[in-house]
């Protein structure tokens, strides 16, 4: 008997505008981006604000700190890369901005995830190039 | 929105591939191909009749070279599942333009036997910010929705709406001879099946199928010497709000109240004037949320459509008479058969589950609750 090997989570392949982002996760800080024309933060980074077209725009460290704003409980894995149950989330970070993630550090189990709870961020290295921003219970 | 273009064409032939379910031995082209001709046959018209070319996912350069078309005017429009209700809009413009007189829509996929399937583009930043989080598929990215939905206007009685969704489905299936899943489904059949993204269960979950299906759209004047009854087509429209779920701001509103305010101004009819709605339904949650954007009650309201299986056979407000995506088919851009079915049953060519409508809606979904093209179809 082989034990089966488990392949690895699907990594980001950087694309130019989201080097920074990727680099800062790495040294375990969380970066966005706001306009300085109509001061509206939004996520994903990208230089031209997808709100007013400004290019008046900039990087700033987020607090990591935020609420569930949804969620849902993977019971069936959709690649072997990952492990059910599992909970994906998208976080409303105090920023302005919300964020898709994975809720961990508490039970997959509705009973113990509510909408409205507050988390903040943690970091998980898949691989030597790419650390995960998570969000854990605060 | 031009109300003038109102009623200018219609569809004149309809048709699913040969066979549809499973299909292991048919490429996804090739049921491109077979709809394509039995619709034209359904038609009265042949190949050479066909000037304007319309498909999604695979692009007209090689559908119509599979084919023996020689299109003068082409449409790859690939926005999901909605494609090819959105294709009825852009047909409109194009035929009344004079760019083409006779347009064949076709769709064709193997959801269920696909030899090869496409990984994720590198280049888009869904691979960057959700796929590592196992956010891949449409269960995952929908019940996020959804649990926004349970959050806002209350879990007990969206979970009731979503159950009697199921169950009314699967009735109008058990009347389709065509349908994958026929099987009597309970109430308890439907709470008692297994999670896959909790708040979905298996049976929130719409089928995984092979299938092609086919539309042929042309002028009013010209659909009037063909031998079929034209079903006009009233008013049609579309709407993009975004691409990955989690940039959709209102996880409870889908883009069909945009496309449908346009497209029932277009039409000049009200909401009640509509007997059949045919709704994208990838999820139970979909149809909730597309019929309550679409104006049929307020926002948080949407439960109360589906009280007491009124969609059902024998309710008062049909939805979905042959059997969806949950029960019926869905190979993976289900739009094409929310047309098929409106027209046939606007024909009056369901047997025993027509509902003898005169005036259908269809509204198409695309990708994470991205796009949606709605067309409003009708009999003299």
């Amino acid at each position: 008997m082989t034990q089966q090997t488990k392949p690895p989570i699907p990594a980001p392949t950087p694309q130019p505008e989201w080097d920074y982002y990727w680099e800062k996760t790495k040294q375990h800080e969380l970066w966005l981006m706001r306009c300085n024309d109509c001061n509206q933060a939004y996520f994903y980074p990208r230089p031209i604000c997808p709100n007013c077209f400004s290019r008046n725009t900039e990087w700033f460290q987020s607090s990591g700190k935020g609420t569930v704003y949804t969620f849902a409980i993977v019971h069936r894995a959709p690649t072997p890369a990952f492990t059910s149950p599992y909970i994906v989330a998208y976080i409303e970070l105090e920023d302005g901005v919300r964020l898709p993630t994975n809720l961990i550090d508490v039970e997959p189990d509705p009973e113990h995830v509510k909408v409205g709870m507050a988390c903040e961020v943690v970091y998980e290295e898949i691989n030597d190039k790419i650390t995960l921003p998570k969000f854990k219970p605060a | 929105m031009r109300k003038d273009l109102s009623r200018t064409t219609a569809i004149v032939g309809v048709a699913e591939s040969d066979d549809i379910g499973l299909t292991p031995n048919k490429s996804a082209m090739m049921l491109h191909a077979e709809a394509g001709y039995n619709a034209l046959a359904d038609a009265g018209l042949s190949i050479k009749d066909v000037d304007g070319l319309f498909t999604a996912g695979l692009s007209t350069l090689a559908t119509a070279e599979y084919m023996g078309i020689n299109p003068r005017y082409t449409d790859s429009t690939t926005v999901g599942g909605s494609s090819f209700v959105i294709h009825i809009a852009h047909a409109i413009a194009a035929i009344n333009a004079g760019f083409c007189e006779v347009a064949l829509v076709t769709h064709g996929e193997v959801g269920r036997s696909a030899r090869a399937r496409q990984g994720p583009d590198p280049r888009l930043p869904g691979p960057q910010f959700e796929t590592p989080y196992g956010m891949i598929g449409a269960p995952i990215n929908y019940a996020l929705a959804c649990t926004r939905y349970m959050h806002e206007y209350g879990e007990d009685r969206t979970r009731q709406a979503l159950a009697e969704i199921a169950v009314s489905t699967r009735k109008w299936a058990q009347m389709n001879p065509k349908a994958m899943m026929r099987d009597p489904m309970s109430f308890d059949d439907y709470h008692n099946s297994r999670w896959i993204a909790w708040p979905f269960h298996l049976l929130d979950c719409c089928l995984v199928t092979d299938a092609g299906g086919a539309y042929v759209i042309t002028t009013a004047a010209r659909a009037r010497d063909l031998p079929k009854k034209p079903v006009y087509v009233l008013g049609a429209a579309e709407f993009h709000d975004h691409a990955l779920m989690s940039q959709m701001q209102d996880l409870t509103v889908h883009p069909a109240k945009d496309a449908g305010n346009r497209a029932f101004e277009m039409a000049g009819i009200k909401r009640d004037d509509v007997d059949l709605n045919m709704i994208y339904d990838s999820f139970t949650y979909t149809v909730l949320m597309s019929l309550e954007s679409l104006g049929y009650c307020g926002p948080g309201e949407g439960p109360d459509l589906f009280k007491d299986q009124r969609t059902a056979p024998g309710g008062d407000w049909p939805v979905n008479t042959s059997g969806g995506g949950l029960s019926y088919t869905h190979p993976g851009m289900y739009g094409m058969f929310l047309v098929l079915e409106a027209v046939r049953q606007l024909r009056g060519e369901c047997g025993e589950r027509n509902v003898n409508p005169k005036i259908a809606l269809c509204n198409g979904s695309g990708g994470s609750l991205s796009s949606s093209g709605v067309a409003i179809l009708a009999v003299d």
